[in-house]
Order: structure tokens, then C-alpha cells, then sequence
């Protein structure tokens, strides 16, 4: 069973948000997310500055398998992005929490996070896979 | 049913994820494909290949039954234990199977097919040697280990009693040898250096134990779909199936024409097709960008179009490769595009060998 942070909130498509508390939320994929690609070899990220909206296709995850499309889970700007996964996409198997997050957005609407998952809501999703 | 083969157990101790492939239940990595890919580049790993086919074919028609049902020639084969890389054709000069005939005498060889096409390949050898005084007896009781790269060589060293190092002494690439209960080959199918190894069933835990013990890295499916690709080795069921003649799969090379009595199976169309010069080809594209070629991606020339039939990520290369089946017409170091995720990207056309002996190859 792959770790599942309770201080995250999650989107059924296996994004996880980090509410930074300044407006600002961290956007990553779930550890079973990158269980179920394998070896990440390219991570396509947005541009800073670009304005997303919820659902969608923002940022490709490629690895040894797949090409698996990532998808905004809050509607916002995008403030910042994770240039490490240019040269170590492999960042996203090793610590998908933490130093494999992807990009940063400056949220439009704070009661969009409610609509996200728990830990336990995103547990019972994935039981259903 | 799922097959499982007599070294499952040693998969789950090494944390392997389980696959189902083609029926069998079979580590696709276990924890970094990428790692062990990278293991039979620069060391040594093995893989369980238990799931493959032997069947011995012995008996005093058996070399000219082979020379009937494989499009290369076993009568060119007269050192024994000498190993010969060959496809096996229907009628309509599609491959059957791609496989290795081992010689040791013209009343014994033997076969490894492909596990994926054991029950069509063993219908079809049956059927083709009603005709033929031989037996064609599959050897299931063998488990098969493939130990592959620089060092595998000299890590398996160390596990061989006087008889079988004597046996695999100096022995070349594409030979085999029975060294007690060992049957010892230089075939392998990673373009590195190394052995595969049939052995009893009953045996295959030690030996996969000691050879862990010796240093080497299990490696899954995932690691052996990269290698393979890389090293620009076809996939049956991908590169090449019953529809596609070998002259399309870059098979040609396989193909025994001389001498010209020799009616193999297939013969008659392959020849046709090959004076019309009109079968597509399979090449190498090589993506140096961002973004992984993928099985089924179209491929657009000036000469026509063409698809991909298989693709992935070049670990040692650090970019994507594939192999592609493209009009004849199409030239070496041209360059073609493939529609990948909507848009077109250009890709090189090269000979389908990517990396060979842990380098580039082109």
C-alpha cells in the first residue's frame, strides 16, 4: 500500500495539492500514481504564467510506459514550476511528495480545495480502480 | 490459468512486481526498470526465461525437415553446438515465429520459440513433420536463466565446476554447450556479452540464488524490452507476425536463397516479393527531443506513410528510439516525422541498432 500524506488533498485523477497557506498550492502526482507509470524519464511541465482551470491537461508525465496526462486540480496561475524534473524526472518516483512536486498556482478560488478529496476519500478511490 | 514458472518464488523474495504475460505470471521489474536495464549495460543480470520454448527435434530426417521449415539453412551448420538465428514461415511467407536452432549433430537439434506462440509453433511443427521420420519433443522440465552483460560472463565463472568451465572455455558468440546438467549458450537477446543457461527445473533456485549471491541484478521483462530495442532485436507480435514477411521485418538477412533447390516454406512468395522489391521495411528512428515513441504511432515520409511497431525510451541513449516498418523507398540518416500527442515531431532514419556492448551503435 503506497503512502497517502493526510495534510493533502487529492483529485481522482491522482494529483495531490498542498495548501501553502498564502493563496499559493504545491501540485504533484500520488506515490501510487507513480507506482502504476514506473520510471519516469520525461516530465512536461506549464509555463509560468499560464492560467489553468480545473480538469485541464496541464503537464504530461512520461515514463518507460506511458505518456500520462496530468491535470489541473484548481483553476489559477501558475506561479512556479519544478525545473529539477527537467534533468531528474526520476525525482517523481523517488519522492513523489516531496522534491517530485511539479508546479505551483496561485489559487483563484480558496473553496475550490473543498472540493477535493481526503486522504481516506482518495483511499477508497483508488480501492476502487 | 496462469503459468507460473519454478522460479516464482525467488521473484516475490526479490520484491518483483508481477505481470501477466501471455499467460505466464512474470516479474516486469523489480522496484527500477531503468536500474536494471543499466545493470546488463555496465555489470551483469539475468533474467527468468523459464517461460520459453525448447523442443528437441531428433531423429534421421531432422536436418531435412529443418531445412523444409526454417527460412535459413541448417545445412550451414556443421560445428557442433553451433547457433542459428532463423524465422519459420506459413505458406503465405508470413512469420510464424522468429527462433534459434542449436545443431549438435544432423539427426539432433534443438528449438527455443517464443513462449507467446508455443501452441501455434508446436501445431505447426507437428503438422509440417507428418512427412519426416523425426521426434519433436518439447523439454518443459527445463527452467532457462539468461545472464547477460560485461561482467556476466566472468560472474557465472565462478560458479562452474571444472567440466563446465572447460565446456564454455573460449566458447564463441551464438554456441552452445551441455556441460553436465547445464546447457550453456552465447545467445541472448540484450547486445551485450553473457550466457543463457537451460537447466532441470528442479535446479533453477540455487543457481538463481547463487548467481544473486555472485552479484548479479534480476532483471524483469520491462529491463529486456528496453535492452532488446535497443539493441535492435525484433519482437515477435510486434516487429513481426504471421502477416508480415520477413523481408519486411529485416529478416532478409536470415533468409537462406542458395542453394536453390531448397524448398523451404514460404519460398515461392518470398522470392516474388523480393523481385518486385516492393515489401516496406523495418528501420530505426531515433527522437532526440523530449517525448517517447510509442508502438502505433504513424509515421509520415515523402514516400508514404509508415508505423511504428515498437517504441520506448533509450536508457543508455538517454532519448527515445523505436523501430518502424516504412516504404522501401525510404533512405538511411533521412529524416521522417511521426505524429505523436497531436503534433509532428522529426525523427532520423537509421539501421535498427541503437547501442550494442554498453555504447552507441550509430
Amino acid at each position: 500500500m503506497s503512502n497517502i500524506p493526510s495534510e493533502l488533498k487529492y483529485a481522482t485523477s491522482h494529483e495531490w495539492v498542498r495548501n501553502e497557506g498564502n493563496g499559493i498550492v504545491t501540485v504533484g502526482i500520488t506515490e501510487h500514481a507513480q507506482e502504476l507509470l514506473g520510471d519516469m524519464v520525461f516530465v512536461e511541465l506549464p509555463d509560468v504564467g499560464d492560467n489553468i482551470s480545473t480538469g485541464d491537461d496541464v503537464a504530461v508525465a512520461e515514463s518507460v510506459k506511458a505518456a500520462s496526462d496530468i491535470y489541473a486540480p484548481i483553476t489559477g496561475e501558475v506561479v512556479e514550476v519544478n525545473e529539477d524534473l527537467e534533468d531528474s524526472p526520476e525525482l517523481v518516483n523517488s519522492d513523489a511528495f516531496g522534491d517530485g512536486w511539479m508546479f505551483k498556482v496561485k489559487i483563484e478560488d480558496a473553496g475550490e480545495l473543498d472540493n477535493l478529496l481526503d486522504a481516506e476519500g482518495y483511499e477508497n478511490s483508488i480501492d476502487e480502480d | 490459468m496462469t503459468n507460473k514458472t519454478v522460479l516464482h518464488a525467488k521473484h516475490l523474495e526479490s520484491s518483483a512486481k508481477m505481470v501477466d504475460f501471455h499467460g505466464w505470471e512474470m516479474p516486469i521489474n523489480y522496484g527500477s526498470q531503468i536500474e536494471e536495464h543499466h545493470a546488463v549495460r555496465q555489470d551483469a543480470g539475468m533474467f527468468d526465461v523459464s517461460h520459453m520454448t525448447i523442443v528437441d527435434i531428433k531423429g534421421d530426417d531432422a536436418q531435412a525437415f529443418l531445412r523444409r521449415l526454417v527460412i535459413n539453412d541448417v545445412a550451414k551448420l556443421d560445428v557442433a553446438g553451433k547457433a542459428l538465428y532463423t524465422g519459420m514461415c506459413n505458406h503465405e511467407g508470413g512469420v510464424i515465429d522468429d527462433l534459434i536452432v542449436y545443431y549438435f549433430t544432423e539427426t539432433d537439434y534443438r528449438l527455443v520459440v517464443n513462449s507467446a506462440t508455443r501452441e501455434k509453433d508446436l501445431a505447426w511443427i507437428n503438422e509440417q513433420a507428418s512427412a519426416y521420420s523425426v521426434s519433436i519433443t518439447e523439454r518443459p522440465e527445463f527452467a532457462m536463466i539468461a545472464v547477460q552483460g560485461p561482467q556476466a560472463k566472468a560472474k557465472v565463472a565462478t560458479l562452474l565446476n571444472a567440466e563446465q568451465t572447460q565446456a564454455v572455455d573460449g566458447m564463441k558468440p551464438f554456441f552452445s554447450a551441455q556441460a553436465g546438467d547445464l546447457f550453456i549458450a552465447t545467445t541472448g537477446y540484450t547486445g551485450e556479452a553473457g550466457y543463457e543457461i537451460a537447466l532441470p527445473a528442479e535446479q533453477a533456485a540455487d543457481l538463481w540464488q547463487q548467481l544473486l549471491d555472485a552479484g548479479v541484478k534480476p532483471c524483469g521483462l520491462g529491463a529486456r524490452d528496453t535492452l532488446r530495442l535497443e539493441a535492435g532485436m525484433n519482437l515477435y507480435g510486434l516487429d513481426m507476425d504471421d502477416s508480415v514477411s520477413p523481408l519486411a521485418a529485416n529478416m532478409a538477412w536470415t533468409i537462406s536463397w542458395e542453394p536453390e533447390d531448397r524448398d523451404f516454406i514460404g519460398r515461392e512468395v518470398l522470392a516474388t516479393q523480393r523481385a518486385a522489391g516492393d515489401q516496406p521495411k523495418l528501420v530505426g528512428l531515433v527522437l532526440e527531443e523530449k517525448g517517447v515513441l510509442r508502438t502505433g504511432l504513424k509515421v509520415i515520409t515523402e514516400h508514404g506513410e509508415g508505423v511504428i511497431t515498437s517504441g520506448t525510451f533509450s536508457p543508455t541513449l538517454g532519448h527515445s528510439i523505436a523501430m518502424a516498418r516504412v516504404p522501401r523507398s525510404v533512405k538511411l540518416e533521412d529524416t521522417v516525422q511521426v505524429e505523436m500527442r497531436k503534433k509532428l515531431v522529426d525523427v532520423k532514419v537509421i539501421r535498427p541498432s541503437f547501442a550494442r556492448n554498453g555504447k552507441k551503435a550509430f
